[in-house]
This record gives structure tokens, C-alpha cells and sequence, in this order.
């Protein structure tokens, strides 16, 4: 059950017990995660002793490397104990249940659980499920969420652009699948950013994705017009032909980033991707590659914020 | 047995009484309403002061999960839930395991039901062999066996040439299609209404269009062929005006709405809530409001539990995973009366919505009160508050989204051919 039904990411404190979605998470929250991040990047230590004596364990449910390198560096870091379940090949194609798999693991003495599911709102279902000093923190689960990557976005925004508040930014692409995109306009609206617009082909934005507070454009030239910030969202492969679109070159022609589309946003606006990138069908290489490009420093931050994250939630047992 | 019901508050939707009235019965049936026929000495009188008296509640829909899933309910389980809830008349759609598509299955149905004594069962056949959508079913050997109409339960039709020769081969004989207007391809991987929530969420859609789409090309079948269509289960504003305006243009149709559609919207999914996970999705308010509408103003004939027992493995699961459906036959008669108390309907037109409208779509003689007819007959106590909770449930199905909710409305007796066959403690 949850600690604190009003908000299940929040202990009765209100402070930070699991790390599910940014939606719903206040604003003071996400800037303490943001400036602990920053202390940790600013740090010339390599290790420090905040998770000493706790076990981080990875439970990916569908494959990552990079998500997962990260929060394994991230925790080693911090000195914990990381353990790696691939969960893809062990229980679960034997038949196990979810609930069997988290109950067993919570017998383990798990102090964190970072998990990645196939099925959005799976990380919820655990963290309903498991005993309560665990924490449990999202690493992608469907189309939902992808909390860390939507801190580290931040991250890497705040560290360039300073000031939410008069930012204009854009996504492109794959909104209808993409969690990193759900994540980002919940935690650009929750830190003030005044102007949030999704640019896609209908077939890939969600129903009434309005709702999310954001302005829609179908014209990526209109769309991006003296933005700020672009972050490109990746097409997966089996999304590139079939009935949401008819190929993945026709999408480079109308939605893919090249430096001419690129020209219609400020001189000095930046282009984000999650990774990994598809060079020449979302974004151009001399786009992912040139200056207005912050693709690399985001995988840095990446480990600075989910040693924030892990850092906090252990101090506030 | 004769029974003499005292002192109660009878309403009969059928007749449009609603008085304080005394029945008198015997051997079966009502003898007598108001005054005592002569001679009549009563060996059980039940004191219904403070209670409603009211024909015995009619399901369009309710699984009692036999054949094929008996690990998840049984007919003793949820016929006691099904008397417990005042319902004493119920239809169980074809979508067990097998299907109710062989004479067979459904005698052994009628008869297993029959020995429990308890409510009537009142089996829909499938539409075609093991809901395939291929193949048309012996129909009229069916009909012989029980079967009292023929749906497709949830399945799709291989093609709509199938449902066309289904529907006129239906109509050949006058049996009532039952049909579940949504187009299989437009709701395909759908798990919740394709509005915000399911934006916000990440959950697959289904979008409404799946059912006008449907409802388009059944309305326009039922026109062509001129078999009798019953629409089950609307979920949409959109689905609700199309019957209303067919209706209003002289086409014999029907239909009915999960009682959860009148009170639920996708909202209450919450934090992914799979109690919340139906089928048809719950929609928006805007969706919910006109349902409700459409059972007042009576372009909605019937509302029913949708009764569908899942286990805890089937619902500890992640939304989309999760299995659909909910628990219903014990919150029919609370539900309908908090529908009736919000939306200003009077309690005898609430009732039609769950007695004589559902029997009339049945074609049944049950859910009124008529002397000289079975006494089935619900008695309630519209002021009895109480909360939901899963050990308050006589259904092997826990899964609600009403857990914790205070609902008025408390069956107290419930009978069937006179015999008193629940008795609240």
C-alpha cells in the first residue's frame, strides 16, 4: 500500500520515497534533485559513502545497456551493493508472476529497486507491492514514464539555459510512444516553462495530448520558430513502416532535425536526444554532431542525477 | 408456503404502482395484492415495514463463469451473489469455455442452475461455432435447449458477411442478436478510453469511433435484415445518440449500459487502478453524463451488473496486462438506486431500468408483479448504508472498483416462485 495515498511517490513527510513519474511531483523536489545533482557533478571525488551498507537492485524486465550502466555506475558511486536481474531470461519466461518476482526479491533485503518494464504503470503496481522501507525508481516503463532521463534533460537544460521561465521548447517525433516525452513536459511545466509544443505526424501524438498542457504543430518549421529547446524523441525501428507511417526516409524529409529546419529556432537554441539516436532518420549528423548539439553531456548528467535521486531517497528513511 | 408480505412500500414499474400494499402467496405464485383473499392463512409473515417491495431484479449480463472457468467462480458462488443482490432472473452471455454454442452445454447449464433453486438462468447462445465468427450455430436447437437469444459475447466476426447471414438467419426464427457494437480492428491492443488519461498514462486507446463504427454497421444490418438487435453494453455519448436516433426513426432495437458506466469515468483509473480495467473501457465525463441521460430519457432499456468474477492473479497485474472486468450482481440494485437519487429519477422508473425493462428485452414473463405469475420478488431497505468491502461480497469475484465506497440500498429478502431463497442476517 502506499505510504502516503494523496501521492504515492512521497512518504508521509512529503518527501521523496519512490520516484515513479514527474507527474504530480512538486517543484521543490525536483530542484533538490536537480542542485544534489549538481553538487555531484561538481565533485572531483570519485566515490563517496552515502549508500554504504545498501543493495541497489537492477531489475530490467526489457533490455537497456545504457539506462542500466548508468544506474549501476551511479550506485557504485554512492558505494552501494548493485546487483543485475535480467528478467527477461530468467523468471519470468518460466511463468513467474510479477508479484512472485518483486516479493522474492524483496526477500532478498533489497533497500532499492530500479526497474524497467515492457507495460507502462508496472513500476506503480511494484511499488504498491513491495514492503515499505523499499524504494522503487523508474527506469522506463512503456509509454508512460522515464523519470531520471526527463531530471537529466532538465539537467542538462538548466545547465546551459539557466532560466525556465522564458523558455520556449519543442519535441519532435514519436510522442505517441514516448515516455521520455511525457516525462519532460510534466517536469517543463512543473519548473515553469511558459511555452511546451509537440511536433509530429497525427498518427504518432497521443489523443487530446493538448491536454498535457502543450501546443500541437504538424509543420516542423512553424513549430520549432525561435525555440530555445529541441529535444528529438527516437523512432524505433518497427514504428519506421506499416500504418503510422509509410517510411523512415519520408519521415527525414518532414520531421527529421537538419540544420536548415534547425535554423528556424534561436540562433542559440540546443538539440537533445535520449539516445540512441537513428543518424538520417530523426536527426541529421552534422545536427547530432555540431555545436548546438548537448547529446553527450546528457549522458554524463545522466549518472549525476540518478546518484541525486538515490541519494536523497536514502536519506529519508 | 404461503407468505404474507406486510406492511411494505410495493412498487411494480410494470403497473406503475407504488403504494403501501400487502402480497399474499402461495404455492408459487402472487395470490393477492392489497387485501387478503379469503380463507388465507399465512405460515410465514414477513414484516417489510421500512422496505421496498419490488419484482426480483433482471441481469442482461451476468458470467457465472461455467463451463471452463470454474477456478475463477461457480454457479454456487455467484447464483448466491446473484439472490444475495435481489436479482432473480439473469442472462449469462456465451463466453465461457467452450462457448454455449452445442444444445449440450446449455441443458447441462439450464439444469445445473435449475438444482441450486436458485435464481433463474436464462443462457445466450453463441452466434456462431466457438465464437469463431465462421461458422452459425443450430440456433433453433439451441433455442430449444434454453438458449432465449444469441450474442457473440466479446468476439469479433471473421467478416461482416458473417454478421449479415447471422443476423438474417436469426431473423428467419424471430430470435433476438445481442450484439457488443465494437470494431475489433479499431480496439485492437486498446486497454482504456482514448482520451487524457490514457495519454497521460501510456496506455493503448481505444477510441470511441470503435464502437460508433460498429454500431453504424450493426444498425444499418438490423435495418436490412430486420432481425431483433439488442445492443449490449454502450459505452459512448456517440453510441447513445445513434440507438436514440434509430429508435426515434422506427428501427425494433434495444439496448442497455453497465450499471459502472452510469457512476465510473477513466479518471478513476488513478494511479492505474486494474479494478478500473472494463471492457468497454470507461470513458470520459462528458460520456458518462450522456449515459446517464440516455437511462433516464429511456434510449437506454436496461441497465445491468456486467458481472465478471476475476481472481487476484488475474488482477495483481500491470493495467494493460490486468484482466477486464468487475464484480456486479451484490452492487446492481445500490448502484442503480444512487444513479436514481443524483440524477433525479423517481425509484419506480429506476427500477423499470433493472426489472420489467430487462424482461421485456428477455422476453420473459418475470420483473413485474402480477397475480396469478411467479412470486419473484426483491425485498430492500432503501435506507440501509453500507460499505463495500471484499468479505461483504458473496461472489467468488472480489475485484470492484467500489472497494470502500458507502452505498445505500441493502437487499433484506429475495424470492423466487415463493420460496424464500435469501434472508439477509
Amino acid at each position: 500500500m502506499w505510504l502516503n495515498p494523496s501521492n504515492p511517490q512521497l512518504d508521509k513527510k512529503g518527501q521523496l520515497h519512490h520516484l515513479l513519474t514527474l507527474e504530480g511531483l512538486p517543484a521543490e523536489i525536483l530542484w533538490q534533485i536537480l542542485d544534489t545533482a549538481k553538487a555531484f557533478v561538481g565533485t572531483k571525488v570519485k566515490k563517496v559513502p552515502l549508500l554504504r551498507g545498501k543493495s541497489v537492485f537492477n531489475v530490467f524486465f526489457e533490455p537497456s545497456t545504457r539506462t542500466r550502466t548508468t544506474f549501476e555506475i551511479a550506485a557504485k558511486r554512492l558505494s552501494a551493493d548493485v546487483i543485475n536481474l535480467n528478467v527477461t531470461v530468467s523468471s519470468q519466461t518460466k511463468g513467474e508472476s510479477l508479484l512472485d518476482t518483486v516479493d522474492n526479491l524483496s526477500a532478498m533485503h533489497a533497500d532499492m529497486f530500479v526497474v524497467r518494464h515492457g507495460e507502462s504503470g508496472a513500476p506503480h503496481f511494484i511499488a504498491r507491492h513491495v514492503a515499505p522501507d523499499i524504494h522503487v525508481i523508474n527506469a522506463g516503463d512503456g509509454r508512460h514514464s522515464h523519470p531520471t532521463q526527463g531530471l537529466l534533460d532538465m539537467f542538462t537544460i538548466r545547465h546551459y539555459k539557466k532560466d525556465f521561465s522564458s523558455l520556449r521548447v519543442a519535441i519532435v517525433g514519436d510522442v505517441l510512444h514516448s515516455r521520455v516525452a511525457r516525462s519532460q513536459i510534466h517536469a517543463f511545466s512543473t519548473l515553469g516553462c511558459p511555452e511546451i509544443r509537440v511536433i509530429g505526424p497525427k498518427t504518432l501524438l497521443p489523443a487530446q495530448v493538448e491536454s498535457l498542457g502543450v501546443h500541437v504543430y504538424h509543420d516542423m518549421r512553424q513549430g520549432l520558430k525561435d525555440v530555445d529547446v529541441v529535444t528529438m524523441l527516437r523512432l524505433q525501428n518497427e514504428r519506421m513502416q506499416g500504418a503510422l507511417l509509410p517510411s523512415a526516409q519520408e519521415f527525414y524529409k518532414y520531421y527529421g532535425l537538419t540544420p536548415d529546419k534547425l535554423a528556424a529556432a534561436k540562433p542559440d537554441a540546443i538539440v537533445l536526444h535520449p539516445g540512441p539516436m537513428n543518424r538520417g532518420v530523426e536527426i541529421d549528423s552534422s545536427v547530432a554532431d555540431g555545436k548546438q548539439s548537448v547529446i553527450l553531456p546528457q549522458v554524463t548528467f545522466g549518472i549525476a542525477i540518478r546518484m541525486a535521486v538515490m541519494s536523497i531517497m536514502a536519506g529519508t528513511k | 408456503m404461503k407468505i404474507h408480505i406486510k406492511g411494505g412500500r410495493l412498487i411494480d414499474p410494470a403497473s406503475g404502482v407504488d403504494a403501501k400494499k400487502d402480497l399474499y402467496i402461495a404455492a408459487g405464485k402472487l395470490l393477492a395484492i392489497g387485501n387478503a383473499p379469503n380463507g388465507f392463512t399465512a405460515n410465514r409473515v414477513i414484516d417489510a415495514t421500512g422496505l421496498v417491495v419490488c419484482p426480483g431484479l433482471v441481469d442482461l449480463a451476468a458470467r457465472l463463469r461455467e463451463p471452463g472457468f470454474e477456478y475463477l467462480a461457480t454457479l454456487e458462488s455467484e447464483m448466491e451473489a446473484a439472490i444475495a443482490g435481489g436479482v432473480t432472473s439473469l442472462a449469462c452471455p456465451p463466453d465461457t469455455d467452450p462457448p454455449l454454442d452445442e444444445p449440450g452445454l446449455v441443458e447441462m447449464l439450464k439444469h445445473r442452475a435449475q438444482s441450486l433453486n436458485q435464481a433463474r438462468v436464462y443462457p445466450v447462445g453463441a452466434l456462431t461455432q466457438g465464437l469463431k465468427g465462421e461458422r452459425l450455430t443450430e440456433m433453433a436447437e439451441l433455442v430449444d435447449a434454453g438458449c432465449v437469444a444469441f450474442s457473440h459475447a466479446d468476439a469479433p466476426f471473421a467478416d461482416s458477411q458473417i454478421l449479415y447471414h447471422a443476423l438474417q438467419y436469426a431473423a428467419t426464427f424471430g430470435f433476438p442478436v445481442w450484439l457488443r457494437p465494437q470494431d475489433s480492428a479499431l480496439a485492437r491492443h486498446g486497454v482504456a478510453h482514448d482520451g487524457p488519461v490514457a495519454t497521460r498514462c501510456g496506455l493503448q486507446g481505444v477510441p470511441v469511433c470503435a464502437e460508433t463504427v460498429a454500431l453504424s454497421t450493426m444498425l444499418i444490418l438490423a435495418r436490412e435484415t430486420g432481425a431483433r438487435v439488442h445492443f449490449a453494453r454502450l459505452s459512448s455519448a456517440e453510441g447513445a445518440e445513434m440507438v436514440r436516433k434509430a429508435k426515434r426513426d422506427g428501427l425494433n432495437v434495444t439496448c442497455d449500459i453497465a450499471i459502472h458506466h452510469a457512476h465510473l469515468t477513466e479518471m478513476d483509473i488513478g494511479y492505474f487502478d486494474s479494478n478500473c480495467r472494463l471492457d468497454p473501457p470507461l470513458r470520459s465525463q462528458r460520456d458518462r453524463d450522456a449515459l446517464r441521460a440516455a437511462l433516464a430519457d429511456g434510449t437506454v432499456d436496461a441497465a445491468c451488473s456486467d458481472h465478471t468474477p476475476v481472481d487476484d492473479d488475474g488482477k495483481h497485474l500491470p493495467f494493460a496486462e490486468a484482466e477486464p472486468g468487475a464484480t456486479g450482481l451484490e452492487l446492481l440494485l445500490p448502484l442503480t438506486l444512487k444513479w436514481a437519487e443524483e440524477s433525479g429519477t423517481a425509484l419506480a422508473a429506476a427500477l423499470a431500468r433493472v426489472t420489467s425493462q430487462p424482461a421485456r428485452v428477455l422476453n420473459i414473463d418475470a420483473g413485474h408483479l402480477t397475480t396469478g405469475h411467479a412470486a419473484d420478488i426483491c425485498l430492500f431497505d432503501p435506507e440501509r448504508h453500507w460499505r463495500v468491502a471484499p468479505e461483504s461480497l458473496k461472489s467468488q469475484g472480489r475485484n470492484t472498483p467500489y472497494i470502500g465506497l458507502e452505498v445505500r440500498g441493502k437487499v433484506r429478502y429475495t424470492l423466487v416462485d415463493g420460496q424464500i431463497v435469501y434472508e439477509a442476517k
